[in-house]
C-alpha cells in the first residue's frame, strides 16, 4: 500500500442549531472525531444514512470548511489556511463533484466556457493552449466539441454529470472529493458515469474519496470502506470483505436493507425506529436504541474503533477482535 | 381466473406529445406486479392514467378495466368511488404527499368517510386502529398532530393507513421508499409485504430500483420509452432476462457480493418522446440492433409460460446472453 | 407563542419609530415651512416671530425629542395653516376616505379573489386568458390614467356619472371603480399563481387518488393552502385603506385624507403630513400584525415554530 495522499486525523465539527425561530440552541455534531486515510491512487468510500456526516467530512477534507479540531494533511502537509497562496495551490489539486450537476454549472454559458474556466482562473496555459485542452477533456469524458458548445439546459442528466467531471478534471488534480455524484441518474446512465469514473481514475491516477448512501455503487468503485453513522466512524475495511462480511450490527442492517434480484425479502435485518437525529444523539454508543444486540454496556460508555483483525476496524462493545485489548467496562 | 384490473392499448400524450404508447397489463387478484424502468418510462403514468389522475390536458385512449367495468371516461362520482375505495396509491415523496395545514386526523377520516359506512366515535376508533397497524405509536394523540410534525418514514406509514381507509383490493405503491433512507426503506417494505399478506391485497409497485421489485413482487414488467417491454415472474426476470434493455438494465447494477465486474453500461440515452425513433425505440442503444428493427415497433408477444417480451432478436439476444454466460 | 408576538409587536414599535424619524429628517430638511406658510414677501420679523412661535429656531435634535415626547403624549401638533390640532383635521376627513376604500376593498376582493380561483381552475381557458390580460392591464396602468380614462368614457362622452365633488353617491362611484379595478386585477393575478403553486402539490393528487371529489379537493385542501400567500396582499390593501387612495381623490376632487396629505405637502403643514404619515404607519404595522397572527392560523408549521419558543 503507498503512502495517503490524505490523512484525516480525528476531525470534529459541530453546528449550533435552534429548533424553532426562537427556541434554544443546540450543539449538533455532525462530526465527531473521524479519522482516514486515502491512499494515493486508491478510492474511499464513505457510507451513511442522512444526517451520518459523510458530507460534512468530505467539505471538511476538501477544506470548504474547517473542523473545530482535528487536522486534515494532503499529500503529508497540513492544509493550508483558506485563502492563501498556499491553500490555491493546494486547492487547485483537489476538486468536488456533486449529486446535482444542473445546479453546479451556470445555465447561461456554454460548458466549453464553463470547463475552460478553471484554467483561466488558474492561468493554466496560453489560452490556445486551453482551447485544446477542453477539447482533449470532452473526449476524456466520451462527449465530442458539438456538445461543448451546449448549454447545460440542452443536454441530459449523464452528459452533464460528465460535464461537471471534466471541468474538475481541469486543472489536473491529483484528489477528487464525489458526493452522490451518480444518485440522481438512471441506472443506465449511472453505469455510464461509474465505469468512466473507473477508467479516468486509472488512467489519471487519481485518489477518490466517494460519498453515497448507495452501497452496490460504493462497493462498485472502492478500494476501502467507511461506515458513517451519527458523526462516527463504526467501520472500516477492504470493500469486498466488509460488504462480505460486515460486523458492526448497523453495517449489518444496511447491507441486509440493500435489495438484490434473486432474493426475496426473508431474513432481512429490519432495524426499529426512526432515522437518527444528530441534534439528540444517544448517550453511549449512538446506535444502541436501534441495536437489535445492545447491552447496558452500549447505554453508557461511547465504543472506540478497534482493529478485529485484517485491516478491519470496528466500533461496537460486541464485536472483539484479536488485536483488541479488553478495556474494563466504565 | 378473470382478471382484477385489465389495461389495454393504454395511450397518453401531453401537448401532442406521446409518452405512453399503448400499454398492455392484467393484474389478478392478490397479486404483487412489479413496474420498473427509468425515468419517463411511463411506468406511474400508466396508473395515473388508469385512475383519471393525470391533469386535464392529457389525452388518453385505449381501456382500463377494473372487474370487467371500464373506467376510463366513467363519471367522476364512479372514478371517486373507486379512488381509494377499490384502488388505493402511495407516492413517493412523503414529504408533501400530505396536506400541510390539515391535522392526520382529518386527512385520514376524511378517506374514511368517503369509503366506509362509519360514523362519529366510529370512525375516530378506526382511524386510531389504521395507525395502530402502520406502526405509528401513540395513534391516538398522534391523531392531532400536523403532517410536519412527522418523520419521512411515519408520514409514508400514515399514507400507507390512509389508502388502508377503504379495504382496497389494489395498492399502487409509486416508488414508495425512494426518498427515504435505506433502513426505512427496508421497514415500509417490510410493512407493505406484512399488510398485503394480511388483506390479500393486489400490490402494483412501480419503481426504479431493480432489487426492491425483485424482492417484494411476483411477477414484474420492465417498461420503456412508453411500453412494456418485457414481462416475466420475478425470479426469472433476473434470473434470465430476454429483451436486450432488461438485460441492459440488470448488468449495469452493481453486485453486492462476489467479485467485482465491469458494469455493462447501456450506450447513449432515452430518447426525446417527441422525436420517438420509428420501430423499436430501444434499437438506437441496442447492441442487436439490425435493420428490421427500424421498420415497426415490436409488439409484447408471449415466449414461454407466464413470459412475454417485445423484441423480434428475442432469440438472437437469448442466444447472446449464453455467450455471455459462457465467459 | 407569546414570545413570538410580543418579539412581531416590538418591530411593529420599531417600524412606527422609523417613519415617524424618516418623515421628520425629511420635511425638517426639504424646505423652510415658514417661508412655505409665509411666503417669500413676507417681513423678516413676521418670519422671525413664526420660527420662534413653532420651535423652528431650536436645534434640530431638540425639536425631534420635543416632537416625539408630545406623540407620547397624544399631542400631534396644529397645522400650521390654520392653527387647528392636526388629529382633528386629519380624523374629519377620515369618513370620507373610508367613504371610498372600503368600498373598494370589498369589491377587490369580491372581483379578485373569486376571479384568480377560476382562472387557476380552468387554466388556458379564454375565461383565464381575459382575467390574465385584465390583470396585467391591471398592473400596469397607473390608476390617474384608469381614472382619467374612466372620466373620459362616463362623464365626458357619456355624461352618465360626475367627474368630481361629493354631492351624491352618485359621485363616488368612478372613484370606486378605479381603485377597484386595479386592486381586484393585482389580487386576481396573485390568488391564481398562489391557486396554481397549491393545485400542483402532491397532496392535492393525494387528496384526488384517496376518492375526495374535485369540488371538495378545492374547497378543503387547495383554498385553506392557496389562503396562506393570499392573506399577506389582503394585508397589503388593508394597510392603504387610509391612504390608498391619495392619487384617486386628487383626480376627482375628492375631500379626504389623500387629498389633505397633497395640499399638506405642498403647504409644508409639518404636523399635518408627520400626523397622516403615523396614522398610514399604524395602519400598515396593525394590518401587518393582524396578518402574522392569520398566518398562524391559517398554517400550522408557523403555529408550532411559535410554540417552541
Amino acid at each position: 500500500m503507498s503512502a495517503p495522499l490524505v490523512e484525516v486525523a480525528a476531525i470534529s465539527r459541530s453546528y449550533s442549531m435552534r429548533s424553532g425561530m426562537f427556541g434554544r440552541s443546540t450543539a449538533v455534531h455532525a462530526v465527531d472525531g473521524v479519522s482516514l486515510a486515502i491512499p494515493k491512487g486508491e478510492t474511499l468510500g464513505l457510507v451513511g444514512e442522512s444526517g451520518s456526516g459523510k458530507s460534512t467530512t468530505g467539505r471538511i477534507v476538501l477544506g470548504l470548511e474547517p473542523p473545530d479540531s482535528g487536522e486534515v494533511r494532503f499529500d503529508g502537509k497540513p492544509m493550508a489556511a483558506p485563502g492563501a497562496a498556499a491553500w490555491r495551490a493546494q486547492r487547485a489539486r483537489m476538486q468536488m463533484i456533486f449529486q446535482d450537476p444542473l445546479g453546479a454549472l451556470d445555465r447561461r454559458l456554454p460548458v466549453a466556457t464553463q470547463i475552460r474556466e478553471p484554467l483561466d482562473i488558474h492561468g493554466v496555459g496560453e489560452p490556445a493552449e486551453r482551447e485544446e485542452r477542453v477539447r482533449e477533456l470532452l473526449r476524456a469524458v466520451e462527449l465530442t466539441p458539438a456538445h461543448g458548445a451546449r448549454y447545460p439546459g440542452a443536454l441530459s442528466g449523464g452528459q452533464r454529470q460528465r460535464i461537471v467531471l471534466a471541468r474538475a478534471l481541469a486543472t489536473k488534480p491529483d484528489f477528487l472529493v464525489c458526493d452522490e455524484p451518480v444518485s440522481a441518474l438512471d441506472v443506465s446512465i449511472q453505469a455510464q458515469v461509474v465505469n468512466l469514473l473507473t477508467d479516468l481514475q486509472a488512467q489519471l491516477g487519481l485518489t477518490l474519496l466517494f460519498i453515497s448512501h448507495d452501497l452496490r455503487v460504493v462497493r462498485q468503485i472502492s478500494n476501502i470502506v467507511a461506515v458513517m453513522y451519527l458523526g462516527r466512524i463504526v467501520e472500516i475495511g477492504s470493500a469486498d470483505d466488509l460488504f462480505a462480511r460486515p460486523e458492526h450490527p448497523y453495517t449489518q442492517a444496511l447491507v441486509s436493507a440493500s435489495p438484490a434480484p434473486g432474493r426475496r425479502s426473508a431474513g432481512r435485518i429490519v432495524l426499529a425506529g426512526d432515522p437518527p437525529n444528530p441534534a439528540a444523539r444517544p448517550r453511549g454508543c449512538a446506535f444502541h436504541p436501534r441495536c437489535p444486540r445492545a447491552i447496558a454496556r452500549c447505554a453508557s460508555e461511547v465504543p472506540v474503533l478497534s482493529a478485529v483483525g485484517g485491516n478491519r476496524q470496528v466500533a461496537c462493545h460486541l464485536v472483539t477482535g484479536p488485536q483488541v485489548e479488553t478495556r474494563d467496562a466504565a | 381466473m378473470s382478471p382484477l384490473v385489465s389495461i389495454e392499448g393504454l395511450s397518453v400524450a401531453f401537448n401532442g406529445v406521446p409518452v405512453l404508447r399503448g400499454v398492455d397489463l392484467a393484474l389478478g387478484k392478490g397479486e404483487a406486479l412489479g413496474l420498473v424502468g427509468e425515468s419517463g418510462s411511463g411506468k406511474s403514468v400508466t396508473w395515473l392514467a388508469a385512475l383519471g389522475l393525470l391533469p386535464r390536458h392529457a389525452r388518453v385512449s385505449g381501456s382500463v378495466r377494473l372487474d370487467g367495468r371500464e373506467l376510463l371516461g366513467a363519471p367522476a362520482a364512479e372514478l371517486d368511488r373507486v379512488r381509494g375505495g377499490r384502488v388505493a396509491m402511495i407516492f413517493q415523496d412523503p414529504a408533501s404527499a400530505l396536506n400541510p395545514v390539515l391535522t392526520i386526523r382529518k386527512q385520514l377520516c376524511e378517506a374514511l368517510a368517503l369509503h366506509r359506512d362509519l360514523s362519529g366515535e366510529a370512525v375516530k376508533a378506526e382511524a386510531r386502529r389504521l395507525l395502530d397497524i402502520v406502526g405509528i405509536p401513540d395513534a391516538g394523540r398522534r391523531l392531532s398532530a400536523y403532517p410536519h410534525e412527522f418523520s419521512g418514514g411515519q408520514v409514508q406509514r400514515i399514507m400507507i393507513a390512509m389508502a388502508l381507509a377503504g379495504n382496497p383490493d389494489l395498492l399502487i405503491a409509486d416508488e414508495p421508499t425512494t426518498a427515504l433512507d435505506a433502513t426505512i426503506q427496508a421497514q415500509i417494505l417490510e410493512l407493505l409485504s406484512s399488510i398485503r399478506r394480511e388483506m390479500s391485497m393486489a400490490m402494483v409497485l412501480i419503481s426504479h430500483d431493480l432489487g426492491v421489485v425483485a424482492e417484494n413482487c411476483d411477477r414484474v414488467a420492465v417498461m420503456y420509452a412508453g411500453r412494456i417491454i418485457e414481462e416475466a415472474p420475478a425470479n426469472q426476470l433476473f434470473a434470465d432476462p430476454v429483451h436486450p434493455y432488461a438485460q441492459g438494465l440488470i448488468g449495469a447494477l452493481p453486485p453486492l457480493d462476489g467479485p467485482r465486474r465491469r458494469l455493462t453500461a447501456i450506450p447513449g440515452t432515452v430518447p426525446d418522446p417527441a422525436n420517438m425513433p420509428d420501430g423499436c425505440a430501444f434499437a438506437p442503444r441496442c447492441a442487436l440492433a439490425a435493420e428490421p428493427c427500424g421498420l415497426a415497433a415490436p409488439s409484447l408477444a408471449p415466449i414461454a409460460n407466464d413470459r412475454a417480451v417485445a423484441c423480434i432478436r428475442a432469440e438472437a439476444s437469448r442466444r447472446a446472453l449464453l455467450g455471455i454466460a459462457a465467459e | 407563542m407569546g414570545r413570538y408576538f410580543a418579539i412581531r409587536i416590538g418591530r411593529a414599535a420599531l417600524t412606527i419609530v422609523l417613519v415617524v424619524t424618516f418623515a421628520f429628517v425629511v420635511l425638517r430638511l426639504s424646505g423652510d415651512p415658514a417661508l412655505m406658510i409665509l411666503g417669500p414677501e413676507a417681513p423678516p420679523e413676521v418670519i422671525a416671530a413664526f420660527r420662534k412661535a413653532w420651535g423652528l429656531d431650536d436645534p434640530i435634535w431638540f425639536q425631534y425629542l420635543d416632537y416625539f415626547s408630545a406623540i407620547a403624549k397624544g399631542e400631534l401638533g396644529r397645522s400650521m395653516r390654520d392653527g387647528r390640532p392636526a388629529i382633528e383635521l386629519v380624523l374629519e376627513r377620515i369618513p370620507a376616505t373610508l367613504a371610498l376604500t372600503l368600498p373598494a376593498f370589498v369589491f377587490k376582493v369580491a372581483l379578485g379573489i373569486p376571479a384568480g380561483i377560476y382562472a387557476a381552475l380552468h387554466r388556458g381557458s379564454a375565461i383565464d386568458r381575459a382575467v390574465m390580460m385584465t390583470a396585467v392591464a391591471g398592473f400596469t396602468v397607473p390608476s390617474f390614467v384608469l381614472a382619467l380614462l374612466l372620466v373620459l368614457v362616463f362623464a365626458v362622452q357619456l355624461g352618465w356619472l360626475p367627474s368630481g365633488g361629493q354631492d351624491s353617491w352618485r359621485h363616488a362611484i368612478l372613484p370606486i371603480a378605479t381603485l377597484s379595478l386595479g386592486g381586484a386585477a393585482v389580487l386576481a393575478r396573485f390568488t391564481r399563481s398562489a391557486m396554481l403553486e397549491v393545485l400542483g402539490q402532491p397532496y392535492i393528487r393525494t387528496a384526488s387518488a384517496k376518492g375526495v371529489p374535485w369540488r371538495k379537493v378545492v374547497t378543503s385542501h387547495a383554498l385553506p393552502n392557496a389562503a396562506i400567500p393570499t392573506v399577506t396582499i389582503l394585508g397589503f390593501m388593508v394597510g392603504t385603506l387610509i391612504a390608498g387612495a391619495v392619487v384617486v381623490e386628487s383626480v376627482f376632487s375628492w375631500p379626504g385624507v389623500g387629498r389633505l396629505l397633497v395640499v399638506a405637502v405642498a403647504n409644508r403643514d409639518l404636523a399635518v403630513v408627520q400626523c397622516i404619515l403615523l396614522l398610514v404607519a399604524l395602519t400598515m404595522v396593525t394590518s401587518n400584525l393582524v396578518v402574522d397572527f392569520l398566518y398562524g392560523f391559517l398554517d400550522p408549521r408557523l403555529r408550532a415554530r411559535g410554540a417552541h419558543a
